[in-house]
């Protein structure tokens, strides 16, 4: 039976040199991509500490080690491929090689999908970020009042340095500082007719305020910042609609934080994304190069052409007589049936391969 | 008796001629990087010159950029004259201004180690530059709507967040100005004339501070204004609240930063200057080897090399003799053109 082969090229012994040198390029350029990703996901986990408190669920905190391990093994593996393409022109060193050629080009497969699996997660994690930041921020105003309750005493200073930092005040907006409480009962004077009357004006017996904290407040402003008694204009004079936007923040920072990270987010799946690439034409050079060479190897002439492929039979088959493989590994036979042990055949002194 | 003789041969000049060459590289990079140091410096001045009133000096980091250059022209020069040297027959073209470009280099030499000097000085005049820039920057915090000004506020705001400083030496410099514009205050309001008519120049001034001067690590939402009265707000001591506002002085807080820049710009240039000196030994050691060869026409014989052809103190006296020789020199031509002159 004919077998189909996937993607068969013949290669002179220029051609396979070339291919040598290529191929050394190529892997000197991962090289550098792994250690790219290595910095990126550093990086990434700087930036991801810093504000990880306000995150409900964490699932963004599993991104940069993906990513520094990945440029680690790119590292490693595309290394190891600069000594293979290095020494595979040559026959007599190929088959040192021999043995670890198919493993190798095994192992970059599996890696190869692994980054493309990490690439597109890069890409799909924001969608669970925005609700994790919701919750968080939520949690975190609701505690900004907490400076004395031990686990929560930060919760002050890291969202007023948010807010400083990113520009922006409130989950969605200013005003919702204006629906809990951000003053701590411990600075109320609890005897006076005043914060008496605000504690009961609503049904939580919270002291509420038309206000929000200094964080909130814009330098771009020409005012001196307005921060109290938001809503009164009788009380500020000129304080009119153009000041109010000025005045404070507009932006949200659960917009602001969701921008900041998918930005971040979307610059490392293009960075991976571009990595992939050069590892795929890295496989399928590798690939290439180990058929080539073995294929030399059978025909005995160093300077004769030969052929290279991706897959000796089509897709199919290959998946067969691998699933093949694998079922027979887990089988238990007795000594002279067992189709993984090669027997020598009484008649020729052949190995026989069932 | 010449100065720390080493004898030569041929393998060691070449070994010589290389290692010098290898260090005049480096010597290059450094030359680059006083340049970049320079520029950088010079471009963190120009990002705060509002503060500094645009009154402040640029004569480091011109200085700096200069030098650079020069420095890396000089070791360019002096790797290739290096890398000749290994060649006697480009060597020769080299050889009449080697004793110049020594004497030059040595000069420059002295130079870059008074530019360190500048470095570490530059801090005193910088003081007062900031002292002065700031207190005009706290006068003109109101004006948002003068044009040339009106860029004031928001550069004074971000500075005391992200110096975590208020004010020119304290705090309470921000209650001796007027930093709430005019056009916000209500002239009908009795409250606002009272505090008017409380002082000589008719200013609006209060015991309250500017929202960026607020430290995000108190633990109680911050207190701005009426900072002094303890009965305005509950449970309220201001001796002895530490947290609430930055304790630091601007001034201060701009002066260690751009002198700790200065320090260690200063430190670095101390190191090139070193190397630089490195450099020319090598090169002097490269020059007297090569022209004191035991058979000139023999590029394998042995020779000598040395820092000084005689010792420093006979150096020195060659030095002023020569100098007075060449005082003398021009003092008989005068002379002689004196008693020429009325002869003919």
């Amino acid at each position: 039976m004919a077998s189909v082969m996937v993607g068969r090229l013949t290669f002179t012994k220029a051609e396979r040199e070339k291919l040598a040198e290529v191929l050394w390029l190529l892997n000197w350029i991962s090289v550098v991509s792994g250690l790219v990703l290595v910095v990126l996901g550093l990086f990434l986990r700087v930036e991801v500490q810093r504000w990880v408190e306000l995150m409900e669920e964490q699932a963004i905190l599993y991104v940069p080690p993906m990513l520094i391990s990945t440029g680690l093994a790119a590292c490693v593996i595309n290394f190891l491929g600069v000594r293979l393409s290095l020494d595979c022109t040559d026959l007599n060193r190929f088959l040192r090689w021999k043995l670890l050629l198919l493993p190798y080009v095994c192992s970059t497969f599996c890696f190869t999908s692994c980054i493309l699996v990490g690439a597109l997660t890069c890409f799909s994690i924001h969608s669970t970020l925005e609700d994790s930041l919701f919750v968080g921020l939520r949690d975190a105003m609701r505690s900004y009042k907490d400076t004395d309750t031990p686990g929560r005493c930060l919760m002050k200073k890291n969202l007023d340095l948010l807010q400083l930092h990113m520009h922006c005040c409130g989950n969605t907006d200013h005003r919702d500082w204006t629906r809990i409480q951000w003053v701590s009962t411990r600075y109320l004077d609890l005897s006076s007719r005043a914060v008496r009357e605000r504690l009961r004006s609503n049904v939580a017996g919270q002291y509420l305020m038309d206000g929000a904290p200094f964080s909130c407040c814009s330098p771009l402003s020409p005012w001196p910042c307005i921060q109290n008694q938001l809503t009164n204009r009788l009380v500020h004079l000129g304080f009119d609609r153009v000041g109010q936007q000025q005045n404070l923040w507009s932006r949200g920072c659960r917009l602001a934080l969701m921008e900041h990270y998918t930005g971040l987010l979307r610059s490392t799946g293009l960075t991976v994304l571009l990595v992939w690439v050069f590892e795929l034409l890295v496989l399928t050079g590798v690939r290439y190069l180990q058929t080539a060479m073995e294929n030399l190897l059978l025909l005995g002439d160093p300077e004769s052409e030969s052929d290279g492929w991706i897959l000796e039979n089509s897709l199919a088959q290959t998946a067969r007589s691998n699933l093949g493989i694998i079922k027979n590994l887990g089988k238990c036979y007795q000594v002279e049936v067992d189709p993984n042990i090669n027997t020598i055949s009484k008649k020729n002194n052949l190995p026989i391969d069932r | 008796m010449a100065l720390m003789v080493v004898k030569f041969d041929l393998k060691k000049r070449v070994k010589l001629a290389q290692t010098v060459w290898f260090m005049y590289w480096f010597a290059v990079m450094a030359g680059v990087l006083v340049f970049s140091m320079g520029l950088f410096f010079k471009i963190e001045l120009r990002k705060r010159s509002e503060l500094m009133d645009n009154n402040e000096s640029h004569f480091l980091p011109n200085l700096l950029i200069f030098m650079g250059l020069i420095t890396c022209g000089i070791n360019a020069f002096g790797g290739k004259i290096c890398y000749d040297s290994l060649d006697p027959t480009k060597f020769v073209k080299w050889k009449p201004m080697l004793k110049t470009f020594l004497v030059f280099c040595m000069v420059f030499n002295a130079l870059l180690l008074l530019t360190a000097l500048v470095c570490f000085l530059m801090r005193i005049p910088l003081q007062f530059t900031l002292a002065e820039g700031l207190r005009n920057g706290m006068r003109y915090y109101k004006d948002t709507d003068t044009p040339g000004r009106c860029y004031m506020k928001r550069t004074l705001d971000l500075m005391q967040m992200e110096f975590r400083c208020c004010g020119n030496e304290h705090y309470r410099d921000w209650f001796e100005v007027q930093w709430v514009s005019n056009r916000y205050l209500d002239f009908s309001a009795k409250e606002v004339k009272d505090r008017i008519g409380s002082n000589v120049d008719g200013q609006y001034l209060m015991d309250g501070v500017p929202f960026s001067c607020c430290n995000p690590s108190s633990p109680r939402p911050c207190i701005q204004y009426q900072m002094t009265n303890n009965t305005a707000h509950y449970s309220y001591d201001h001796y002895t609240e530490e947290l609430n506002v930055w304790k630091r002085g601007c001034s201060d807080a701009l002066l260690s930063y751009y002198g700790g820049m200065m320090n260690t710009i200063g430190a670095l240039v101390v190191l090139v200057t070193m190397l630089e000196v490195a450099v020319t030994v090598g090169l002097q050691y490269v020059d007297s080897s090569l022209s004191t060869l035991a058979n000139p026409e023999d590029p394998e014989s042995e020779s000598e090399g040395w820092i000084l052809e005689k010792t420093v103190k006979e150096t020195f006296t060659d030095i002023i003799a020569k100098m007075k020789a060449m005082g003398k020199g021009s003092k008989v031509e005068e002379g002689g053109e004196a008693a020429a002159a009325p002869s003919s």
